[in-house]
């Protein structure tokens, strides 16, 4: 397990060199999507219209942020729970986009996706949302402002703290529920 | 009769939504604060340093612990000597709107099927009890979407029992794993009907992390549970480690002879609620 300094967008060679269980700092641009914006993108695409945001490399944070107080870029920014976005992340990822950024499982389709595409899940602190706002410099929306904390910003960060969970060679890092443990298995 | 002003109701819950969102219980707070010492793993303890870190700081700079402030769910038990001098269940609505908006907290409020933002978080989900006496007690919890999601009813055969009980309870909390953001707490409800016991197991989150159930059996039986819920080892964040829920309260109510209905109402770590009486 190493931990790395990487910037976003993250370039092929960075997704594919992570491995579950490494430690990121990420700095650059990545773009906020959740449920509703995902469904957004996804139309868009299969009305073969131009996307807002550059897929390529791209960083998407799972995230609804809660509203900037003033002398603030952004609320509280933790992440919201990944399995939602399971159904569009493979068509994103074959677009070019590299990584996400959640809480909680992923189902295999997005699994294989990350492996077909070479990209990689990182998880972030649930329920820490103050603390990993303090990585947010800039905020900016830049697409569908009328779904308030669903709008898909742009997003400034300096060393946001990420985990590797799922990476390109099928590593897991989530534990398997100890289930003889509890008389289930 | 007692009679209570509308605008000091207003007031109240607007001052409770804002203050629930950035300072925890303090029970909650100090199981989060001291977790990460019970923990072996880096991954665990960096998990509770993070969460411990985030208290400090919504606590200094107002920023509300986490990015989902909930639903805002109320639980009210209005005295039946007390008299309120306009629409009660407005002025509770009108609380949660001037607190999501003032204290720059998510309004998570939609259409189910148009998923349009209401706009100010209302309406509250609201339970109302009549009680004696002519005081107003309102308890609030601000519910987040990620660990209501991994909440289930189920209507077991009364002959599964206890252990029917444990094997719905310990397969829930395997499936969500880290989704709704471990350690968990976890408010049984047993017995009632459907939607009975779906509030009483949201009142079980309600307990204190050291209230120890008054029924011997009961209070046995959910430590029996908590220590079989965190020999499942997924950890705070789903990582691993001993925390995987921090308390599990049960309630529980007599029902009907052909039923067993269980209500397992997940709670995550940072479990917000508090209340106020008028
Ligand atoms: S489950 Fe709780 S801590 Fe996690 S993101 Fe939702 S509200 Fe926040």
């Amino acid at each position: 397990m190493a931990t790395y300094e990487l910037n976003a967008p993250l370039s092929d060679a960075d997704a594919r060199m992570l491995r579950s269980g490494d430690i990121v700092y990420l700095s650059g641009t990545i773009y906020t999507a959740r449920d509703a914006a995902h469904k957004k993108l996804s139309e868009l695409l299969d009305q073969g219209k131009e996307l807002p945001i550059e897929f390529k490399g791209a960083v998407i944070y799972y995230v609804g942020p809660s509203p900037a107080q003033p002398g603030y870029v952004i609320g509280s920014a933790g992440p919201t729970t990944s399995y939602r976005m399971d159904s569009f992340a493979p068509r994103f990822h074959s677009l070019g986009v590299k990584a996400s950024i959640g809480k909680g499982i992923r189902n295999e389709a997005v699994k294989q996706a990350l492996k077909d595409y070479g990209g990689v899940y990182f998880g972030a602190t649930g329920g820490a949302g103050a603390l990993l706002s303090t990585c947010i410099k800039e905020a900016e929306v830049v697409a569908f402002p009328e779904m308030g904390p669903e709008a898909l910003r742009k997003l400034k960060v300096e060393k946001l703290p990420l985990l590797v969970i799922n990476d390109s060679v099928g590593g897991e890092l989530y534990v398997m529920p100890d289930l003889a443990a509890v008389g289930l298995a | 009769m007692r009679t209570i002003a509308v605008k000091d109701i207003v007031k109240a819950v607007r001052d409770m939504c804002i203050h629930a969102n950035r300072f925890q219980p303090a029970d909650v707070r100090k199981c989060l604060k001291e977790g990460g010492a019970r923990e072996d793993s880096p991954a665990a303890k960096e998990v509770f340093r993070q969460i411990s870190e985030n208290i400090d700081l919504a606590e200094k700079t107002g920023l509300p612990l986490c990015q989902d402030t909930g639903l805002a769910v109320f639980f009210v038990e209005i005295g039946q000597d007390v008299h309120v001098d306009g629409n009660l269940t407005e002025a509770i609505n009108e609380g949660t709107r001037q607190g999501y908006g003032e204290g720059y907290l998510r309004k998570s409020a939609c259409d189910p099927f148009t998923r349009k933002n209401t706009g100010d978080n209302t309406p509250a989900v609201i339970h109302y009890d009549v009680v004696p006496g002519e005081k107003l007690r309102i308890a609030f919890m601000a519910k987040g979407g990620g660990a209501e999601n991994m909440s289930r009813v189920t209507m077991l055969a009364p002959a599964a029992g206890w252990d029917g009980v444990k094997n719905f309870v310990l397969t829930r909390v395997a499936e969500s794993r880290s989704n709704p953001c471990p350690p968990i707490f976890i408010g049984i409800g047993i017995g009632g009907t459907f939607e009975h016991s779906a509030k009483l197991a949201k009142l079980a989150l309600m307990r204190r992390v050291d209230d120890i159930n008054p029924d011997p059996d009961l209070a046995a039986k959910e430590a029996e549970l908590l220590a079989l819920v965190n020999r499942l080892n997924i950890g705070p964040m789903g990582l691993g480690g001993r925390q995987t829920a921090i308390a599990l309260k049960m309630n529980v109510s007599p029902c009907h002879i052909a039923s067993l209905p269980l209500a397992v109402n997940i709670q995550c770590h940072s479990s917000r609620h508090e209340e106020v009486t008028l």
